[in-house]
Order: structure tokens, then C-alpha cells, then sequence
């Protein structure tokens, strides 16, 4: 029987739901409502120390494969029945973010 | 043969549970969209000062706000309702289904004054 990769995606937006229940709302009031504190050579001190590269990535990584699940399964709830290769567009689009802020991290 | 296939449209404006739901689950739209505006951010960091500067002006923008307040409402309501079915979600363990839910809503306290106090 061909293994299913269901788990892997389910942990993944299992995660993501995780930590922005717990970090989400905060995060939003402070970039949106409260960030005088948000100076670049603050924030560019936590993107060079290894403990704060991980950490921005788990936000981004996370926040977009919980979304991106849960966008292809709202469109099930819409009567929209989306075969393989939309599921592999949602999947693929975070992980393109994922590289993306990953390669981000490494540059900065 | 065509069989009969009872029609969706419109399902989740038939009871206010359902509307709940979807606004949930809207939550996920704009926590996309965020998680892209910070990865747009990285990006600007990673440019230098003067661009990240200038992202750090649009966060003020009227758009901006509006957008960060409906974000901040939804995935507000997304985190209670991620802890409120956690007894459900969670494999059994030997815990009232209160406790969890309050140990969900205090760890969310915990960790917003952490990410408010170092951030």
C-alpha cells in the first residue's frame, strides 16, 4: 500500500494552528498596532542570532501551511471538490514561502 | 446515469453555527495573507535600513489597519476556538475537559505578555 502523506501535512497545519492560537493574536497587535519597538536594528539583531532565524521561520512556515490546509478544505465545505493537483498548488505554495524565508534567513 | 445531488450553495447561512464556522475558518485567509506581509518584511530586512524602514511606515498605512484589525479579530476568535475543542481534539487523557481549556486560555495569556514584553 503507498504510504500516505497525510500525516506529515496534518502535523504541519496541526503546528501552524498551535502556535498562532498561542503567539498569533500578539503578533498581530504589535505589527499593526504598537510597533515603535519594531526599529530595523532590533529586529535585524533577532534575523542574525540562530534561536530568532528559527523562530521567524516557524511563524511564516507554520502561519502558511496552517492556512494554505485549511483554504483546501474550505473550498470542499463550498461544494468545490479539488483533486490532487490543487492540494499539491496549496502544499507547494507553502512550501515556496517556506524556502523562500528560509533562503531570506540565511542572506540577512 | 445522472443521480440526484442535493445542492450546497448557500449551506453555512442556514444556522448561525454554521456562520461560526465559517468565520473561523475565514481566519485562515488572513493568516496567509500575514504570514506573506511578514515574509515581505524579510525581505525588506534583508534589502537594508531605508527599505525596511519604509515597510515598517506602510504597517501605519489606513489599509494597513484595517487589514491588521480584522486579522487580529479573526485569529482571536481562531485560538479560542482551537483550545475550546481541544478536549475533543487531543487523545484521551486523564484531564477534566475544563482544565484543558483552561490551561489552553492561560497559556495564550502566557505567551501573548512574553511576545508583547520581548518584542
Amino acid at each position: 500500500m503507498k504510504r500516505s502523506n497525510k500525516p506529515i501535512f496534518w502535523s504541519l497545519f496541526g503546528a501552524g494552528g498551535m502556535l498562532s492560537a498561542l503567539i498569533g493574536p500578539a503578533l498581530i497587535y504589535k505589527t499593526g498596532f504598537s510597533s515603535q519597538s519594531l526599529g530595523y536594528e532590533r529586529v535585524l539583531l533577532l534575523a542574525q542570532n540562530g534561536l530568532g532565524k528559527l523562530a521567524i521561520l516557524a511563524v511564516i512556515s507554520l502561519f502558511l501551511f496552517h492556512g494554505c490546509h485549511r483554504m483546501y478544505h474550505s473550498l470542499h465545505d463550498f461544494g468545490i471538490h479539488v483533486g490532487p493537483g490543487l492540494k499539491a498548488a496549496f502544499h507547494g505554495f507553502a512550501a515556496a514561502g517556506t524556502l523562500a524565508a528560509a533562503v531570506l534567513l540565511i542572506l540577512v | 446515469m445522472k443521480t440526484y445531488t442535493r445542492p450546497m450553495a448557500g449551506w453555512w447561512k442556514r444556522n448561525p453555527y454554521y456562520l461560526w464556522y465559517m468565520l473561523r475558518e475565514a481566519s485562515c485567509l488572513f493568516l496567509t495573507a500575514y504570514a506573506l506581509m511578514l515574509l515581505w518584511g524579510l525581505y525588506r530586512l534583508q534589502q537594508g535600513k531605508i527599505q525596511y524602514e519604509q515597510w515598517r511606515e506602510s504597517l501605519a498605512s489606513p489599509l494597513s489597519l484595517a487589514f491588521h484589525a480584522i486579522a487580529l479579530a479573526l485569529v482571536l476568535y481562531h485560538s479560542w476556538t482551537w483550545f475550546k475543542i481541544m478536549p475533543k481534539t487531543l487523545p484521551r487523557i486523564p484531564l477534566p475537559d475544563w482544565l484543558v481549556v483552561t490551561g489552553g486560555v492561560s497559556a495564550v495569556i502566557v505567551c501573548s505578555a512574553l511576545v508583547l514584553v520581548l518584542t
